[in-house]
């Protein structure tokens, strides 16, 4: 984390907000817990504890822990003015990882894990790393075909497919 | 005696044409692991393990904890060469690993850092066969009270001993036994937190979470800070290697030290990255020649790489004798066992002998193997990094992607672990651990099985947890080690604050 206390060019994102941020996710996600703990009975039943007697303290104590670090975030809110958790400039590349990773995650459900693949290495390499077509294609039709033949002729896996294998009589 | 016997069947069991080909292809992939960016030993071996469903049970452990052995040397390749430590144990490595090449002692420093992992784990193999059939006798004796009390000692450690806050320890590991807890409830077959959802039925494999948080994030991370890899080259000869030999009996304390810590952080779930940072700590304070760590001392290799290996490989004692993991990698091995129907814990030495010797004879050949291949391979290993990260980054995904969707061939696992990602990014950024969360994912229900039974035994008074001496020591000492970073910090402000008063 940098001590800068000037905004970086471009803007950034502060690490205080997000720390407050998943401080109260922890809360929302402990009484989520604790809620549905007492719904299946968080108590002593007549053959010992119920279901949600375990997760009721946990859901308490997630709770507390992040109610604690929003707190102590927000008590420290003016000392920790400059620490920056991204810059907008640092997040770019991140974000154009985590896009192409989502829709080849939809991809997958839609046409086989086979032939997103080869389009998902494609795509990267050559938006993302600029080659030429002969390279991009190597890597993308072989590596797609390497993991057919080790999952699908050796170790006999099944993976998700669509439509091209289905062509082809898999 | 019977020990010894059992260990030598063991060895013929690994010795099998089969196994060895297995255990090289191990080392080969954990190598290749160890250096990929993205790629660690926990993920990786996650990722492979599929691959392993159809193998007979010691075939597959032994492939599998080899990946591991393999992971751990590759992790020193990256740190002396590039200056990126490919695995976190071995960010101590860089220190003076990477001075090292810059000088054109590339060759010195990783002979030395493959010796002494070696070394390390050696040390912990051999306490491993001789104390592990202790502990195994010993903790058929135990009750539900004192599994949930070495549980507990488990999680406080994390607390205690993590070098992140300990409140973010704390917040990371309910986070990881709430998730555990989703799905149905294993006593009484109740459904807990699925919300009236069929795929959330069958809960949150903690694989997933592991490929998510430990291989996505990374990438990530990886992405944000635009790594471009500038590597020194690294030949190794015949005769550096010898001269390097030579050179080592010199520092044998600080590798027994490293061996000593570092079994003592694995046995005790610290882990191998504290134990290589304390190593490395305790070598400078008290060497000779202070003043020249951190510009290339060989000694500051040895003693994280000792310590580093011996506390990967001594993670595997509580795992195998009590069925409770040291480290993430353990975990996953342990989830490995659970799916080939063996139950880790002390009656796996009564029932599965042939299976634990056998895993244990493999770990002495696998490391024994792996220090000669990682020797004889390094350039190839260099020249894999040399790969520009815009090849490899969709490629780890895609795997990350395959291994996801084999744990259960479900595609929701493949959205969740896209999700963890997400979170192990943020979490790495905000500085909470992920160990803690893998590990509670993994022992929660057998923690609330554990803690169930005793408030059973005792009709609901936590007075069970000291009913004996054996389980109140225990809870005693993880009571002791969770309030640590509380008192110490007390402690810490009360003196500085005591010279300002004088002062006044």
């Amino acid at each position: 984390m940098t001590e800068e206390r000037e905004t970086p060019a471009g803007g950034a994102v502060a690490t205080r907000w997000v720390e407050v941020a998943v401080g109260l996710v922890f809360v929302g996600l402990g009484f989520l817990v604790v809620a549905d703990s007492h719904r299946v009975g968080a108590s002593w039943g007549d053959d010992g504890p119920k279901s949600g007697y375990f997760p009721n303290i946990i859901g308490w104590i997630l709770a507390a822990s992040g109610a604690w670090i929003a707190g102590q975030t927000i008590y420290r809110w003016k000392r920790l003015a400059g620490q920056v958790f991204v810059t907008y400039a640092d997040f770019k590349p991140v974000l154009a990882m985590l896009l192409p990773t989502i829709a080849y995650v939809i991809l997958i459900k839609l046409i086989g894990i086979y032939v997103a693949s080869a389009l998902y290495i494609a795509g990267f390499m050559l938006f993302q790393g600029k080659y030429k077509w002969l390279p991009t294609l190597c890597v993308s039709l072989g590596v797609p075909g390497v993991i057919f033949a080790l999952f699908e002729i050796w170790f006999l896996i099944p993976l998700p497919k669509g439509p091209l294998e289905r062509m082809l009589g898999y | 005696m019977e020990d010894i016997g059992n260990l030598m069947q063991g060895f013929a069991v690994a010795l099998a044409w089969k196994n060895l080909g297995f255990m090289l292809l191990g080392i080969l992939l954990g190598v290749l692991i160890g250096v990929l960016p993205g790629l660690g030993g926990a993920n990786g071996v996650a990722i492979l393990l599929p691959l392993t469903f159809t193998m007979p049970p010691t075939s597959a452990i032994i492939m599998l904890s080899c990946i591991y052995w393999g992971a751990l040397f590759g992790g020193a390749i990256t740190s002396i060469l590039f200056n990126i430590p490919g695995e976190p144990w071995s960010v101590a490595t860089t220190f003076d690993g990477y001075p090292m090449a810059q000088k054109g002692r590339a060759g010195e420093a990783l002979t030395a850092a493959f010796t002494s992992s070696f070394i390390g784990a050696l040390f912990a193999i051999i306490l491993i066969t001789f104390l592990a059939p202790l502990v195994a006798r010993f903790a058929l004796k135990f009750g539900p009270p004192e599994y949930f009390a070495i549980q507990l000692l488990t999680f406080c450690n994390f607390v205690g001993m993590g070098r992140q806050p300990p409140i973010r320890s704390i917040a990371s590991m309910m986070l990881g036994f709430a998730l555990a807890a989703v799905g149905i409830d294993t006593v009484t077959g109740t459904l807990r937190m699925t919300f009236g959802s069929p795929t959330l039925l069958q809960g949150f494999d903690f694989l997933v979470a592991v490929i998510g948080l430990f291989g996505l994030g990374e990438i990530f991370l990886t992405m944000e800070e635009g790594l471009s890899f500038k590597g020194k080259s690294g030949k190794i000869d015949a005769k550096v290697v010898l001269k390097t030999w030579a050179e080592l009996p010199r520092y044998w304390i600080t590798s027994l030290r490293g061996c000593l810590v570092g079994c003592w952080m694995g046995i005790t779930p610290g882990g191998a990255t504290p134990a290589s940072f304390m190593s490395y700590g305790m070598a400078r304070r008290f060497s000779k020649n202070k003043d020249q760590f951190g510009d290339g001392h060989i000694e500051g290799v040895i003693a994280p790489e000792t310590a580093a290996h011996a506390a990967g490989t001594s993670a595997l004692l509580p795992m195998l004798t009590l069925g409770i993991p040291g480290s993430p990698t353990a975990a996953v091995l342990l989830g490995g066992l659970l799916i080939w129907g063996l139950q880790p814990g002390p009656l796996l030495f009564v029932e599965k002998k042939e299976f634990v010797w056998g895993l244990i004879a493999s770990m002495y050949l696998g490391n024994i193997a792996g220090l000669i291949i990682v020797l004889t391979t390094v350039p190839w290993w260099a020249a894999i990094l040399r790969i520009p990260f815009s090849i490899i980054a969709p490629v780890i995904v895609v795997f990350c992607a395959i291994g996801a969707y084999t744990v259960h061939n479900n595609m929701f696992d493949v959205a969740m672990m896209l999700v963890f990602g997400v979170v192990g990014y943020v979490f790495k950024k905000l500085k909470y651990p992920l160990a803690p969360l893998v590990l509670a994912l993994v022992l929660g229900d057998m923690a609330e099985t554990a803690f169930r039974q005793s408030m059973l035994l005792s009709g609901g008074s936590v007075r069970i947890f000291w009913s004996n001496p054996l389980v109140g020591s225990i809870v005693t000492l993880a009571l002791i080690i969770f309030c640590w970073p509380f008192v110490s910090n007390v402690m810490g402000r009360m003196r500085s604050r005591e010279p300002r008063a004088k002062s006044a």
